[in-house]
């Protein structure tokens, strides 16, 4: 990666004799931008720790040290501790089926094992409920939330997979090691940024997830500050909830670390690797194809079923299509809207970490990965009482939504933009300087728009996000809004199940287009 | 550079203008901040609009919420009216003073018990508490004789409640006005080790009338609201009334008001009164809310057994204090 300073060396073609001058100045005015992002998104944490220090340490501790605080980490720790493992043996044992085994169909399963994604965790919640009324509590909550969230590290581990070189296999293998032990010794551990990475993301979203948990009546911290909200708005006890919810996440965020590690693993040897050969399942195919279509019958085939039986149940009534339609263009405008201004407010942070990488650029991503780890009911929470106490005139409108979607979703489009503005060369940059283009213009007029496809994906990415989005919602949405999100949590909170479905109907024929996009997307970076 | 950047500044403009639009589109009428059930809300909308040709845009949450919300967004307040379910948050608002006095004529339509003494809001409807009971576990001699009977050992793991409600909190407030705070901590600590807590009482209901648990603490109408549709979550399920002035007895008043800082203040007070009028108590006796009418001469659902006949503790709704009643919770363990 080339850093900026030698852009403008002297005998390359840097264009006019300000360039020098103009490019710093362009170079420090993204900068700022990217600063000035990445201070933004720190608001709601400076805002938690700010109100921890103004109810001084007596009133914080008595709300943080009691028992219900005690159960809730129990149940969330417990959860997590459960579901996460559960996941990785399933992701992990779903991808080498689908991606090095024979397996018949393995195409079909590897688009059936991300499909659960296209619907919302809250909608596979209501689906579960649906078919098991007594359902609740802890296993309750692993079952859905390992349903739900799987793909979410089946993603990583089978593009990992698929991009092994076959070459150390082999020659872990010629020197007498078996299958198990090859795959242990030397696919595992290839295998861990991947598995790393996804139980972060599952993790986290287990921390955040709110609706799912309330079908099954199991409580997590995200429940109780919800609760505390709907009893006392933005009291003491739900900001001290969230504070304690921010730890989790610094917890994971941390551990993720430490398992990581430092160790990186590169293929050595010239030319291109080799294609992988597929394990022969022979006989135990059959067997093996119970694992897809178990998982594939029990996340997507419930909520499918449970969905087409209201709908069927529910007939044409539950078509209000003046009531849905209208949710539905509020749904499209939001998740427009947030994934633009997401998109724009990662630009500058996308561009410097891959033109002009150091540490200071590091810290500020740093800070953006972090507030996007944060759960929507505490950054809500905290535009909230910001905006009712200091910026009155921002309070309820739509500039907050989005900017709260904008920081909750921020890292999905930073990182897709990012790998297309790798893609795009700095001599396009530098030839449109040399023209004679001032600097934001050759920047324009080059990398920004080499990197549409790339800002496209992470659009699509935002808007699916902004699309399931139900607390944050609820929270800071202006007047008279409502999403298909809230319309569906409204009438599935009177047990209107019937009128519910068609709103989880239309989420899942939403976000599956943007489903396959990311499936597509992750093949296309293993280069098939 | 300059290029960019008028481009830059002409499009931040426009997203502005565009974020500014729908704040402006409300100015046309009066902004309800709804804690009532939705489609009760949406019917009262719909009539008085059609009636005045004033819009109503509602925006739908919790008594609680809504009401510390309110205290919170003080005279900045972008709500005209604020309707609940029950009566603490209507007391918190207007003890905060936000609340403007309810036109007479509005107030003289609606009786002096379903008021209260400050004239600051108003009685919109009404609803009682009720023990749902699944009727294939439990006889009438096994069902609770009062409220605090289900703080004995004996009902341990047998009924449930949806503590993060403002209707379960307005119950419990109300127990704290008749029984005292210390009362009322002890029956909540009891209540901890006994109960089980479900959110919403509609999925109360819902687990009583499938056998998960054998009663539940809700209000009367969501039974009266299933049976009305498809029977399917109540037919298990039958309504014990506490009476005997019982605090389980307690018949919660909904309120509305009208907010000090609206700058519509004739939309809003002519809105009330339509709501505590003809139109407004009909929709009550017509719709599938099933809750109770309390304007002068108003008839309920006939379904309903009679308001009088319930014999309800007297509690003044002004008094009910839901700021103590989230703090007793919270010690106990229960939000």
């Amino acid at each position: 990666m080339q850093s900026v300073v030698d852009l403008s060396r002297p005998g390359l073609p840097a264009g006019p004799k300000a360039g020098h001058g103009t490019r710093r100045r362009s170079l420090s005015w993204i900068l700022l931008a990217a600063t000035l992002v990445s201070l933004l998104a720190l608001l709601p944490l400076a805002f938690i720790v700010w109100v921890a220090v103004q109810n001084g340490w007596e009133t914080a501790s008595a709300l943080v040290f009691r028992p219900r605080v005690g159960e809730l980490l129990v149940n969330t720790v417990l959860l997590v501790a459960v579901a996460v493992p559960i996941s990785i043996v399933l992701s992990v044992t779903l991808a080498w089926l689908t991606e090095r085994s024979d397996l018949p169909g393995a195409r079909l399963w590897a688009w059936l094992s991300v499909a659960p994604l296209a619907i919302p965790a809250f909608v596979h919640s209501y689906a579960w409920i649906s078919l098991v009324p007594g359902l609740h509590g802890l296993w309750a909550g692993v079952l859905v939330s390992v349903l739900a969230y799987f793909p979410f590290l089946y993603l990583p581990i089978a593009a990992a997979l698929r991009r092994l070189d076959p070459a150390l296999e082999d020659a872990a293998a010629a020197l007498g090691l078996g299958p198990w032990r090859v795959f242990a010794r030397v696919v595992l551990p290839q295998l861990r940024l991947a598995i790393c990475g996804g139980s972060l993301l599952v993790g986290l979203h287990l921390l955040a997830e709110y609706g799912l948990y309330v079908f099954i009546r199991f409580d997590t911290f995200t429940t109780a500050i919800v609760d505390q909200f709907q009893s006392t708005f933005n009291g003491p006890a739900a900001n001290m909830l969230a504070a304690v919810l921010v730890t989790c996440c610094f917890v994971l965020l941390a551990l993720e670390v430490l398992v990581r590690g430092e160790e990186r693993y590169a293929r050595v040897g010239s030319g291109a690797a080799r294609q992988q050969q597929r394990t022969r399942l022979g006989r135990a195919a059959l067997a093996c194809l119970a694992l897809p279509a178990v998982t594939a019958l029990l996340s997507l085939g419930v909520p499918f079923v449970t969905i087409s039986r209201w709908l069927i149940a529910g007939g044409a009534d539950v078509w209000r299509l003046d009531e849905i339609g209208l949710a539905l263009g509020q749904t499209l405008f939001l998740a427009v809207g947030g994934a633009l201004l997401a998109t724009i407010a990662a630009m500058p942070m996308a561009w410097v970490s891959i033109r002009a990488p150091g540490p200071l650029q590091r810290l500020l991503e740093g800070c953006n990965y972090i507030v996007g780890s944060l759960p929507g009911v505490v950054i809500a929470l905290a535009l909230v009482t910001i905006t009712v106490r200091i910026a009155m005139p921002l309070y309820q409108t739509l500039f907050t939504i989005l900017f709260a979607y904008a920081l909750m979703f921020l890292p999905r489009a930073l990182i897709s933009l990012r790998a297309s503005i790798a893609q795009a060369p700095v001599e396009l940059e530098r030839a449109a300087s040399s023209l004679g283009r001032p600097p934001l213009k050759a920047l324009w007029a080059t990398t920004i728009r080499l990197s549409a496809p790339g800002a496209a994906a992470g659009m699509a990415l935002v808007a699916l996000g902004i699309t399931n989005e139900l607390t944050a919602t609820q929270m800071l949405a202006p007047n008279g809004t409502r999403t298909l999100a809230m319309a569906f949590w409204s009438y599935s909170g009177e047990i209107d199940y019937a009128s519910a479905a068609p709103y989880a109907f239309i989420m899942v024929a939403m976000s599956l287009p943007l489903t396959w996009l990311l499936y597509v997307q992750s093949k296309r970076m293993a280069g098939r | 550079m300059r290029y960019a950047l008028s481009a830059l500044a002409g499009a931040t403009a426009l997203a502005v203008s565009l974020l500014a639009a729908p704040a402006m589109a409300e100015d046309a009428g009066i902004v309800v901040y709804n804690a009532q059930h939705e489609s009760l809300a949406k019917e009262w909308a719909e009539g008085f609009t059609k009636e005045t040709g004033i819009k109503v845009t509602l925006r739908n949450g919790g008594d609680s919420d809504f009401s510390n919300q309110i205290v919170a967004e003080g005279a900045a307040s972008p709500a005209d009216v604020f309707l609940t379910e029950n009566s603490p948050a209507m007391a918190l608002v207007e003890a905060a003073g936000l609340f403007a006095p309810v036109d007479a004529d509005t107030l003289a339509q609606v009786p002096q018990e379903y008021q209260p003494t400050t004239g600051k809001w108003v009685g919109v409807a009404a609803r009682s508490t009720v023990f749902a009971y699944d009727k294939t576990k439990l006889k009438e001699d096994q069902l609770p004789k009062s409220l605090l009977e289900l703080a004995d050992p004996s009902w341990k793991g047998r009924w449930a409640a949806s503590p993060s409600g403002a209707d379960f909190q307005a119950i419990v407030s109300a127990l704290l006005q008749l029984k005292g705070e210390a009362a009322t901590a002890d029956w909540l600590k009891a209540m901890k080790t006994n109960f089980t807590a479900y959110k919403g009482n509609s999925t109360v209901m819902k687990a009583v009338n499938a056998g998960e648990i054998e009663g539940g603490v809700i209000y009367h109408y969501y039974y009266f609201g299933d049976q009305a549709k498809t029977g399917e979550n109540s037919k298990n399920v039958a309504m014990h009334y506490f009476k005997n002035q019982d605090p389980g007895a307690f018949v919660s008043i909904s309120g509305g008001g009208v907010l000090a800082s609206s700058k519509h203040q004739k939309e809003a007070q002519a809105f009330l009164k339509w709501v505590t009028g003809k139109g407004g108590q009909e929709v009550l006796k017509d719709g599938t809310s099933f809750e109770y009418a309390v304007g002068k001469g108003a008839d309920s659902n006939s379904k309903l057994t009679p308001l009088a006949d319930l014999q309800a503790p007297k509690v003044d709704p002004a008094t009910l204090n839901s700021k103590k009643v989230t703090d007793l919770m919270t010690a106990a363990g229960l939000l």
